[in-house]
């Protein structure tokens, strides 16, 4: 019973999730009273949404294995700036991301620059290409993040029991790198892969026309164009559906490496030397250039106009930084409680339940709370405090995800330990739990931040007459004001990323 | 404490004593501090000696799914494609201004709906990129090496103008004209913004906007390179409109507001504040960067029931061009 309290904690967050995502699902479908049949185009869009979301997802993961083992075994200077800008991109509001990438890739891009000067042939971003381009630089950053914890958990003392045996770098990723992979990889690809499922801006920016329309714009058609809600929650159910099935299948391919307990030793990997070395450095100087020229193209271009941004845009700032720490704290902390009743072996749906909202797709959630708060409360009053607790929820899946595999571990550890000393409550939380899980806690909670900084209103119904910053940079780009529009974006990156560091440098003050 | 306390509440008073509050729905786009929304609250709260809230928000669907019990007094920012579902919700009542002498290019008899800004849909080149901008809209289809930017006719007004555009200029011949546009097409976007965005940052060398669009950037930037291309076989037409709500609990406020709507107060501050044409001021009345744009002779605009009826058909035409 040393668990009792966090257990049911757990179990009641799982449950208002779970009521959450479903039960703004069931009041969309109640209110258009019942289901609406699918078009051929729906059905069209699903199977793009399923193929590029698996696509993106494998592209992702394949290639953030060599820069998380790379970033795991190599040691230089500004290593920590680097893993924490190399995790810039899944944090960016997409509009501004999608900005960076057509700086660099686009027809009038960098890249066709140089290759129109080397005399070769342009490359074009807009099509189903582009949607991947995109996904895979919005998640290769997240993939690495996942990994490289991986390569982090096991313990130092296996590594050096390796060296002792001489086991050459095969053996290594053998008895070793393979089987953490095969315990984190599959969650990684899951996550990926849901978050490439609710694309939206994305695909209609780069996708290159109707050819490219995912399921979450076809549900924003139904509302926005054709007012059919019954549609639109057909349409989400789709969503979920297509969830439960990828989770099934990751829950069914995913092994628990269990390495055993070590004492915090310092030192990765051995870091191998000769040609390895190379390769490293190869795979770690792609990965950046490919991450960070998108973002230090959107600081160029908006660095001129900075200081002369007008003074609602520094408001609108200030609210959405108050909104996105609020939502930090609250999907943390939720997290943290989930997290804990799964590795304990809580039942499956309590993991279904934190992974809820990756799915949901948003605005069946507004709409849904909308139709729910209607008459006890008036919307514009409830602008900021349900954006802030939408944002919790939509961030809380990636938190948990970094969450379970080091509580599991914890729990594999320490648990028996912690149970023989009779460790429970809050002592426990304080002594055992929070220290050992400081990582992975600052890591989600400095993603929930930078997500709700970069969220662009969740939820139209809701917007109050109070912007926050994206909605702001939209409102400057309405104006014809592109410039202003750049050097918002600009700031909206500064503030994400602050934030996201904050957070994250907070967890890993041993690191 | 008190002290800091009552003169605070001594400031406050005149706002608390305005009882009288009109609420008006209006799009994102109003009511920020780059569109007319500032101007319009400062204006009638000028003359009205009462509070003027604007709600921000996707207008249509959320005054849809209040019905009778909603907040609304007036509904600001409607497009004149979608006022059929919102006039069958019988939600509004008659807006009871003479619409006869408005300056529009086309006749005006809606009792319900009232415009307040219009333009037409255009594409917008700039002249240092693209020298010999296509001239109607027969040479855009043949055109070759011309890429454009668009909206998606889902989820933007401006691109279900153009589906709307096509189909006015070619009707049957629509699904032919998108074929032969759609390989052009670099990319549709979601709203009118990232088109624009992507126009700038010279992706494509056209991107659907409107006719007004260059007063902008000669007005804001000094730049007269962004032209919009006029084409023979005429323009699509598009308003935006303002109603007052039947059940509001404000009648008098609410009519006086309809009232001011075609009013030159108001009606000057449109130009510039919303980058179009105001829907009742004499041409010598604009400023000068909109008299000089080029206008088209001809200008296109499908009625309510004829928009409506060709929105599903068309879309669907549309996506198999792109298919």
């Amino acid at each position: 019973m040393a668990a009792g309290l966090p257990l049911s904690i757990g179990h009641a967050i799982a449950g208002a999730l779970a009521a959450l995502i479903l039960g703004t699902l069931a009041a969309v479908a109640w209110v258009a009273g019942g289901l609406s049949g699918l078009t051929e185009w729906d059905l069209r869009a699903v199977w793009f949404t399923l193929w590029q979301a698996a696509l993106s997802a494998t592209l992702s993961a394949a290639l953030a294995v060599p820069v998380a083992r790379a970033l795991a075994r190599r040691r230089f200077r500004g290593r920590g700036l680097l893993v924490t800008l190399l995790g810039a991109p899944f944090i960016l509001p997409v509009i501004v991301a999608v900005l960076g990438l057509i700086a660099i890739f686009g027809r009038n891009g960098a890249l066709n620059g140089a290759l129109e000067a080397l005399g070769l042939p342009a490359i074009g971003i807009y099509g189903w290409q582009g949607v991947i381009l995109a996904h895979v630089f919005f998640n290769l950053p997240l993939s690495v993040r996942l990994i490289l914890q991986g390569w982090q958990a096991i313990p130092a003392e296996r590594f050096r029991l390796a060296a002792s045996l001489d086991f050459a770098p095969r053996d290594i990723a053998r008895h070793l790198e393979r089987p953490m992979l095969r315990g984190v990889l599959p969650g990684v690809w899951l996550a990926v892969f849901l978050v490439c499922l609710t694309s939206f801006t994305v695909a209609l920016a780069l996708g290159g026309g109707p050819r490219a329309t995912t399921v979450e714009l076809a549900i924003y058609q139904a509302f926005r164009f054709d007012f059919d809600l019954g549609r639109a929650a057909a349409l989400g159910m789709v969503q979920i559906a297509i969830c439960i099935g990828a989770a099934a299948l990751a829950a069914r391919v995913a092994v628990p490496a269990g390495f055993g307990a070590g004492l915090d030793a310092v030192g990765g990997p051995p870091a191998p030397g000769g040609w390895r070395r190379l390769a490293d450095a190869a795979v770690i100087t792609a990965a950046a250039v490919f991450l960070l020229a998108p973002l230090i193209s959107v600081a160029a271009t908006g660095l001129p106009r900075l200081t002369g941004l007008p003074p609602e845009v520094w408001d609108a700032a200030l609210r959405s930084i108050a909104m996105a720490v609020t939502s930090a704290l609250l999907s943390s902390g939720a997290a943290l409680a989930l997290a804990l009743t799964i590795a304990r072996g809580g039942a499956r749906w309590v993991e279904a339940a934190g992974m809820l909202p990756l799915i949901a797709s948003p605005l069946v959630l507004g709409t849904g709370l909308f139709i729910l708060l209607r008459g006890t409360v008036t919307p514009q009053q409830m602008a900021l405090p349900v954006t802030a607790l939408i944002n919790a929820a939509m961030a809380l899946p990636f938190a948990l995800r970094a969450l379970i595999p080091a509580a599991r571990a914890l729990e594999q550890d320490y648990g028996q330990l912690a149970a023989s000393l009779d460790l429970r409550g809050w002592a426990r939380l304080r002594l055992l739990v929070l220290p050992r899980l400081a990582r992975p806690l600052g890591f989600g909670a400095g993603l929930a931040a930078a997500l709700a900084m970069g969220d662009l209103g969740v939820i139209t119904l809701f917007a109050g007459d109070r912007p926050t910053l994206p909605l702001m940079l939209y409102q400057l780009m309405n104006g014809y004001r592109m410039a202003d529009a750049a050097a918002c974006a600009l700031l909206l990156m500064g503030l994400s990323l602050g934030l996201f560091w904050m957070f994250d440098r907070g967890g890993r003050r041993d690191a | 404490m008190k002290s800091v306390l009552i003169p605070a509440l001594l400031l406050a008073t005149p706002a608390l004593a305005q009882d009288r509050v009109l609420t008006v729905y209006a799009g994102d786009s109003v009511t920020s501090e780059w569109g007319p929304g500032p101007a319009i609250e400062e204006g009638f709260e000028a003359i009205c000696d009462c509070d003027l809230q604007f709600v921000t928000g996707d207008v249509l669907p959320r005054i849809l799914m209040e019905g009778a019990g909603t907040q609304a007094d007036i509904v600001f920012g409607l497009n004149t494609d979608m006022t059929a579902r919102a006039r069958a919700s019988g939600l509004f009542a008659p807006h009871g201004q003479d619409t006869s002498d408005l300056s529009l290019p086309i006749a005006w008899e809606d009792d319900i709906f009232l415009p307040y800004n219009w333009g037409e849909t255009a594409f917008v080149y700039d002249s240092t990129r693209l020298e010999n901008p296509p001239a109607s809209f027969a040479e855009l289809l043949e055109a070759e090496d011309i890429s454009i930017v668009i909206q998606d006719p889902r989820s933007s007004v401006s691109g279900l103008a153009m589906l709307l555009w096509v189909k006015s200029v070619y009707g049957d011949q629509a699904g032919e004209a998108w074929a032969k546009l759609a390989p052009k097409v670099l990319t549709v976007t979601r709203g009118w913004s990232e088109s624009y965005g992507l126009f700038t940052d010279g992706e494509a060398d056209m991107v659907l906007s409107y006719t007004t669009s260059p007063a902008y950037h000669i007005a804001a930037e000094e730049d007269d390179t962004k032209r919009a291309a006029i084409f023979p076989e005429g323009h699509y037409f598009m308003a935006e409109l303002v109603a007052q709500v039947a059940g509001t609990d404000q009648p008098e406020l609410a009519q006086a507001f309809m009232d001011w709507v075609l009013t030159p107060d108001f009606q000057a501050t449109i130009p510039l504040a919303n980058w179009s044409l105001p829907a009742k001021l004499p041409q010598a009345d604009w400023p000068q960067v909109m008299r000089d744009l080029p206008r088209p002779d001809k200008t296109l605009f499908l009625s309510e029931d004829e928009a409506e009826a060709l929105r599903a058909p068309a879309l669907d035409e549309w996506q198999r061009a792109f298919r």
